[in-house]
């Protein structure tokens, strides 16, 4: 394939806005023989098997130890087969929570694709979750069963099994001479349960066993559309994580914007870097690509520039999605190392997750031949909203325009930062040019998410006047793209993924030195922001550098590096409102003022 | 630098980026990430702190080298100068 013929797949925007149906997108999908329904797993595997395509790699995982596991089309139906059977013989079903807590393993993909044939509910946590965010995602979920590795449960689940009466099986992947190593799980494709070891949280099966005794034939049965497919969990400012539940209609939206925003054709490579644990991870990692029959690359281990790099060129990828920080990584890597590699085949680069600097759209044209595509979307939208699109001006900087199916405004803001709402619930679009409101969504494309589980009163006030609200502030110029201004929220964006203040202010609050918490996120160069807490230390606690560092590896151990702060500042008199809630705006003016060089350029016009 | 320094060296660094990490229990030849749970910012961090606090600025190329505590130690025994 020569790059330079691809067509992109959008032309003119204009026209092709005025011409996509979402029904039209639906027809480039397969459904169910029968007309039984949709189901992402068939349109991402069992519908490719019937041609040639079953011969073509599917999964192309670069692992750990520098070996690499390929799974053709026609392997990855066999053993997604064999996971939903292995389910039905546990009496796992339609609906029945199914959690991963892995790494980029190919168990993981199997798993996720045999849950939702035996349409069941796929719910993949990040695996660099400390065990607090664990706990509380596993609870929240009501999982029933949870697929892991022996370190990650001994070290994570095991110590608070007992807090999760839902969960049922623990299925351990590989073994590492921990629980599932040994011999003594119960058969696997039998009862279901192991004998009890309750020194090690209860019993467990062995993944390998359970699906070589499963058959790998197996037929999906019929799947509504609107059956819940995909539990992801995100952020908020405060109070528990939420639950964003997504339904196999989904699989419309990730295909369609695959074809739109990230430009897939039949022939591509695709790598995207995000794990499974993001919605990145999910709709662009696993069913986009698989839906659209190319080849995906997982890389199993993390960043390093100069792998990446190699990748990028042994491995031929075309089209490739990442996120700034990663790319804010390689620019300090510097552009002679990609030039000393041969990135001809990559024909487009995409990012999400944050927004994304100029600077790395152009250094992208300098280093890798091509400019970076800024991309807009969230957990709850489940698909690509807003992109620089592959055949359109880029204009660096931007999250560019809304995609073809996606009807977006900016609406005028009340004095909280979020859009005003009318006491009747209306809402005011803005129409001006430049002018900051909050970005929203008119609800109606497929992937958007369909509740937070067990929290319909968070789930309603994400909506008003006929729109869904994205907590996002942005302006749009006078040519109709879009730029990111800011959170509308207290939520931190670190390393493209969310944090939420109250979980890492929570597990400070653990300590019993600890009185009062606050957590920003501070502006940083490489990751956007980083995670900071103040602390305000109870009588009889004094500040020292030994303490900060304790706190530190306090929350670490309880939160993992994903959400942990990076850095902890004493503060013996943090800002309040008269309520006496602490005011986090005014911790990042102070955060601002304290280190004025740490800000980075802001991404509007 | 010795050996025996450069390893007292990551302790020392270690304890301000991963204060929860017991060097002692971590396997030598397992990568951080894998036995320390460090993620890559942690891993940056550290050599940031290498670079700011012991003056020995490791290339990027050079990154993978340092990913366990045998290799960093290694490294940092023969690049790095004095007693530290």
């Amino acid at each position: 394939m020569v790059p330079n013929l691809v067509v992109p797949t959008v032309g003119d925007y204009e026209a092709a806005r005025a011409a996509f149906s979402w029904a039209d997108a639906r027809a480039g999908l397969d459904g169910l023989p029968g007309g039984r329904g949709l189901n992402i797993a068939h349109e991402a595997v069992d519908r490719h098997t019937a041609g040639p395509g079953r011969d073509r790699v599917a999964l192309r995982w670069l692992r750990r130890d520098g070996s690499v596991t390929a799974a053709t089309y026609g392997d990855l139906a066999r053993a997604t087969n064999r996971f939903a059977n292995a389910l039905r013989d546990l009496a796992v079903g339609r609906g029945d929570r199914v959690v991963t807590l892995l790494g980029r393993v190919p168990e993981l993909y199997v798993t996720v694709l045999g849950v939702l044939k035996n349409r069941g509910v796929a719910c993949p946590l990040f695996a660099a979750y400390g065990p607090e965010p664990v706990r509380r995602r596993l609870a929240l979920s009501g999982g029933r069963v949870l697929v892991t590795t022996p370190a990650l449960y001994r070290r994570t689940v095991a110590p608070v099994r007992h807090e999760l009466p839902d969960l049922e099986h623990v299925v351990l992947v590989g073994g590492d001479g921990g629980p599932g190593s040994g011999g003594r799980e119960a058969g696997a494709g039998g009862s279901g349960t192991g004998e009890p070891d309750p020194g090690r949280g209860g019993p467990v099966l062995a993944f390998d066993r359970l699906l070589a005794a499963a058959s790998d034939r197996f037929t999906i049965p019929p799947t509504d559309p609107e059956d819940r497919a995909l539990l992801h969990f995100t952020s908020g400012t405060t109070g528990a994580p939420k639950g964003a539940l997504h339904v196999h209609e989904a699989v419309v939206a990730h295909h369609a914007t695959g074809a739109v925003a990230l430009d897939l054709h039949p022939d591509d490579v695709f790598w995207c870097t995000a794990d499974p644990g993001w919605v990145t991870g999910v709709s662009y990692g696993l069913v986009a690509p698989l839906a659209h029959g190319v080849t995906t690359i997982v890389d199993e281990g993390d960043l390093d520039a100069a792998r990446w790099y190699r990748i990028l060129e042994e491995q031929r990828v075309t089209v490739w999605y990442t996120a700034p920080t990663a790319l804010r990584m390689l620019m300090r890597a510097g552009a002679d190392l990609a030039r000393a590699h041969d990135l001809s085949r990559l024909r487009f680069v995409a990012s999400v997750g944050e927004p994304l600097g100029p600077e790395v759209v152009v250094w992208g044209r300098e280093a890798l031949g091509v400019p970076v595509h800024d991309t807009w979307w969230q957990t709850e939208t489940g698909g690509i909203m807003v992109a620089n699109l592959a055949g359109a001006e880029v204009r660096p900087g931007s999250m560019g325009r809304p995609l073809p199916g996606v009807e977006a405004a900016v609406l005028a803001r009340g004095p909280d930062g979020r859009a005003a709402v009318a006491p009747d619930g209306a809402v005011e679009p803005v129409d001006a040019p430049g002018v900051a409101g909050e970005l929203a969504l008119r609800p109606g494309w497929p992937s958007m998410f369909r509740g937070y589980l067990h929290d319909e009163a968070r789930y309603r006030a994400c909506f008003a006047g006929g729109w869904y609200l994205t907590g996002d502030v942005v302006r749009r110029d006078a040519d109709g793209w879009l730029w990111f201004v800011g959170r509308a929220d207290d939520v931190i964006t670190t390393a493209g993924h969310l944090v939420g203040p109250s979980e890492v202010e929570s597990a400070l609050l653990a300590h019993p030195a600890v009185a009062e918490a606050g957590a920003i996120g501070v502006p940083d160069p490489v990751v956007g922001e980083v995670v900071t807490a103040f602390v305000t230390l109870g009588p009889g606690h004094a500040p020292s550098e030994e303490l900060r560092r304790h706190l530190l590896g306090f929350a670490r151990r309880r939160l993992g590096p994903a959400v942990a702060p990076r850095a902890i500042a004493f503060d013996q008199d943090l800002p309040h409102t008269t309520s006496g809630k602490i005011v986090r705006r005014l911790l990042r003016a102070r955060a601002r003022a304290a280190d004025p060089h740490g800000s980075r350029e802001g991404p509007g016009p | 630098m010795t050996p025996a320094a450069a390893h007292a060296l990551l302790a020392r660094l270690l304890a301000g980026v991963a204060p929860e990490v017991d060097l002692d229990a971590v396997d030598p030849t397992a990568s951080f990430t894998e036995e320390a749970r460090l993620d890559s910012l942690d891993f940056l961090n550290l050599m940031n702190a290498l670079r700011d606090e012991a003056g020995i600025d490791v290339p990027e190329r050079d990154y993978p080298l340092l990913q366990t505590v045998e290799g960093f130690v290694d490294y940092v025994a023969s690049h790095g100068v004095g007693g530290a």
